[in-house]
């Protein structure tokens, strides 16, 4: 059966006029992200990664919130006041904050979702977020019984008083993580085990969660009674776990997806010849490093060694030739860009390589080791081609400045995490992403009582006392100082390796605006709008 | 045949005990846990942790709780999936591995067996050198080769199909044609070196003495016995390819199982690991039994008293 020739014309007309009015229908704009994985919870309490991440942000919005640069912005909450001593923070809720069923957001709520995410049955693997609320730690720890006492109450439905141990000035940006954002009390308890499926999840931010098909996609909408609704482009937005970075790719050029999770190191070089346009590279709030072990030989107490190893690595070749994903040499532990910190460096950043291997040299003769008695040393990292190679490009780096003797040993991710956690190696591959923009959260790192963080294992009164005074003190710029000497201190102890910080690598289609590289990688989904 | 398919199922519950017990006591072996990241948490995160999960307790009263659990059905939730119970992503994601998996069986049924038939009756004819090349290229080159080579090609540069997802009949073309490949190769090969050696086989001489056609000799007779080969390897073969590829569905972006099994043993999902095991033991028991119960249609020499 064939159309007709006059029918075949109207609907090839029909089919210009769409053209011409643009792919995308006028009446239902749509964004396709790839997210990398499949989201582990959608449970604001039981979540700590990026993609899930990405997804609550959508749902929920906090007492602050973030813009489309990553920058501060109120979120629930319009307006808040800081007591002097830096410790009691009032916050007032808008009257227009309302939930995806029409309930009221009420300062009942972020109590509520606070006590839940503290609470030992709950689990919360990032409860210590929150610790800088007053006995939140030891409510967690089960030292306390009860969740009152923990700092933080509804003076009213509109105002919320949070009581901190000790003035945080990062606290207003470690609202914005998802461990504090509200929760609908009623349909979280309607439904235990299964409020987060699409029909029970009952959301306070600017888009609603639709559908999930687990492993394939994640569909969420536009809620219409969200404060900002209106200044909100999109009306629906797919995520797509994408593990496969290159198929993720070609995803995106088959016009499926609209940004990528992230992109595939070994096809940067066609990437930038052929879609430079589109390729975003920015710094992001993470630092690559070799952590040394302290705590045994060779590397306790010698400090010249421990330098030796590090002035030997000529990054620049390692981020030009290696990697080449845009990243960034490091010569600090904080990573540029963070608020409120002047940037560190070690005094040997400014050298050329010849003289920093010559400095090694001599620091690794003066150490004991040379030619007729070579340093044994082993790297361990996790099982990735970049780690491999990064590891492969550093031995031989030490080899051909120092004559170390490197052997590498990779592990699968878990066995590598334990081994890690355990002290079990000599050096240690290791990256840190910042929990939150501030100098805090790569310095605590390190303090001597840190725990299983404390990767090389560091133990430093002085810079101990600065990183846990710094945390308590008020005057800002005091605090700054305090923090930069510890960086100094600590780089002079050197006690690991910075290698690189991290940049994050997206593709985004021209059609997509509103989109801001920033620092943090956070870019809500509010904010962003796809033309036709 | 009843009592022998009785007989069957009764020997395969220790069977599968002892699969659980083996899987349940060697995921644990394996270092590191369900809750270790990147980010280490806090001890008495970890402690709450491993309350919630009841991993604090002795490994053997972990182990009864556990039989106890799947007697009553509970798979547990997964570790990893929070938001979902073993059962449920088991339930989500096998009809999909499913269809995948029967899809492309079935085509590289009758696409690796006609070829195969065809190649033998043709021996060394350039059919012949053709489809065996072809199919020692199958084998040799694997999926994750083969999947983004299709997908660049017909969904990138020619743009006639989409590169990933699940749902449309044109989303399941190429990742059906992947999963399909190499088992059209295994296949073909098998065919036909089973329909020569059927060809040379003494029933034959007497079938072709008797004064049978060359067409109805082959068609009545060689072609079933030459299938035997095949039914043994499509047992075990068809149980493997239903129960999910992880590279298909990663490549594809295919909600399907195939993935619970290695990613779950990565992330060391206890729970989903352990539901994935005893489902893949029960699956690949219930196909060995359905090629041995079939096998007598095609051999009269063999029978289940």
């Amino acid at each position: 059966m064939s159309i007709g020739r006059p029918l075949r014309l109207l609907q090839g007309l029909f089919f210009a006029a769409i053209l011409m009015l643009g792919a995308a229908p006028a009446w239902a704009q749509a964004i396709h992200l790839g997210n990398g994985t499949e989201p582990e919870s959608l449970d604001i309490h039981q979540s700590s990664g990026v993609s899930e991440a990405n997804i609550q942000r959508d749902l929920f919005e906090g007492l602050i919130a973030e813009g489309p640069d990553a920058s501060l912005i109120p979120g629930a909450a319009e307006s808040w006041e800081i007591s002097e001593d830096g410790t009691l923070y009032t916050f007032h809720l808008r009257e227009d904050a309302v939930w995806s069923n029409g309930d009221p957001v009420t300062a009942g709520d972020f109590v509520y979702a606070f006590h839940r995410g503290l609470a030992p049955e709950t689990a919360a693997a990032y409860a210590f977020i929150l610790y800088p609320v007053l006995n939140a730690e030891q409510y967690v720890a089960g030292e306390i019984d009860d969740p009152d006492a923990v700092g933080i109450r509804a003076i009213d439905d509109r105002t919320l008083e949070i009581t901190l141990k000790a003035p945080t000035a990062y606290f207003l940006d470690m609202l914005t993580h998802h461990m504090a954002y509200p929760l609908h009390r009623a349909s979280v308890e309607a439904h235990p085990g299964d409020w987060t499926r699409p029909g029970n999840l009952v959301s306070n931010g600017a888009f609603t969660l639709a559908e999930w098909a687990p492993q394939s996609f994640i569909r969420l909408e536009k809620n219409p009674r969200y404060h900002g609704a209106d200044e909100v482009a999109l009306d629906e937005i797919f995520y797509y776990p994408t593990e496969d970075e290159g198929q993720e790719l070609q995803r995106y050029r088959a016009g499926e997806l609209d940004v990528t999770y992230d992109i595939p190191a070994d096809q940067i070089d066609w990437i930038v010849a052929n879609l430079n346009d589109e390729y975003r590279n920015y710094p992001y709030l993470g630092t690559y490093y070799y952590a040394l072990n302290t705590t045994i030989a060779p590397f306790a107490g010698n400090i010249g060694l421990r330098k030796a190893l590090s002035l030997a690595i000529d990054r620049e070749v390692l981020t030009q030739k290696i990697t080449r994903a845009g990243e960034i040499p490091a010569y600090s532990f904080v990573p540029p860009g963070v608020m409120g910190y002047q940037q560190q460096s070690e005094d040997w950043a400014d050298w050329t390589q010849e003289a920093r291997n010559a400095r090694a040299r001599e620091l690794y003769a003066a150490a004991g080791y040379g030619p007729d008695n070579p340093l044994e040393i082993e790297i361990l990292y996790n099982t990735s081609d970049n780690h491999k190679k990064v590891a492969i490009a550093i031995a031989a780096m030490w080899k051909q400045t120092l004559g170390v003797q490197t052997t590498l040993r990779n592990e699968e991710w878990k066995a590598y995490l334990s081994s890690r956690d355990e002290k079990n190696f000599e050096i240690v591959r290791a990256g840190w992403i910042g929990d939150y923009n501030d100098a805090n959260t790569f310095l605590e790192l390190f303090v001597s009582d840190a725990g299983m963080m404390n990767n090389p294992g560091y133990d430093n009164p002085r810079y101990d006392e600065l990183v846990k005074g710094g945390a308590f003190e008020t005057d800002l710029a005091v605090r700054e100082g305090m923090l930069e000497e510890a960086e100094r201190i600590f780089l002079e102890d050197s006690p690991l390796i910075p290698i690189y910080f991290y940049t994050t690598q997206h593709m985004v289609k021209p059609t997509v605006g509103g989109w801001i590289d920033n620092i943090k990688d956070v870019h809500p989904s509010r904010f962003l709008s796809v033309d036709g | 045949m009843f009592s022998y398919t009785l007989r069957r199922l009764a020997g395969a519950v220790p069977t599968v005990f002892v699969i659980i017990a083996i899987a349940f006591f060697m995921i644990r072996l394996a270092p590191g846990g369900p809750f270790d990241q990147e980010r280490s948490v806090p001890a008495e995160i970890q402690a709450n942790l491993e309350r919630a999960y009841h991993l604090d307790e002795p490994l053997t009263t972990q182990f009864l709780r556990y039989l106890g659990n799947i007697l009553t059905g509970d798979f547990g939730p997964s570790f990893r999936y929070k938001d979902f119970t073993v059962t449920e992503l088991l339930a989500d994601g096998f009809p999909v591995s499913l269809k995948l998996g029967l899809a492309a069986m079935v085509i590289a049924l009758i696409v690796g067996f006609a070829a195969g038939a065809y190649a033998a009756l043709r021996r060394n004819s350039a059919f012949d050198a053709a489809t065996m090349t072809l199919a020692m290229t199958g084998i040799a080159v694997p999926n994750f080769v083969v999947a983004p080579l299709l997908t660049l090609t017909l969904g990138v540069w020619l743009a006639l199909l989409p590169v990933g997802g699940w749902g449309s009949f044109d989303q399941a073309i190429l990742p059906v044609v992947a999963l399909a490949m190499p088992e059209i190769a295994y296949i073909a090969r098998l065919t036909r070196g089973s329909m020569l050696e059927v060809l040379r086989a003494d029933f034959v001489r007497t079938a072709r003495a008797k004064g049978l056609s060359e067409r109805a000799m082959v068609l009545r007779h060689a072609l079933q016995a030459a299938a035997l080969p095949v039914l043994s390897f499509l047992g075990p073969t068809t149980a493997a390819v239903i129960t999910g590829s992880v590279v298909i569905e990663q490549i594809f972006g295919i909600p399907g199982i195939g993935r619970h099994f290695v990613q779950g043993a990565l992330n060391r999902d206890y729970t989903l690991v352990m539901g994935v095991v005893i489902f893949y033991a029960v699956v690949i028991i219930a196909f060995n039994l359905l090629v041995d119960l079939l096998y007598p249609l095609f051999d009269p020499r063999v029978r289940h008293d």
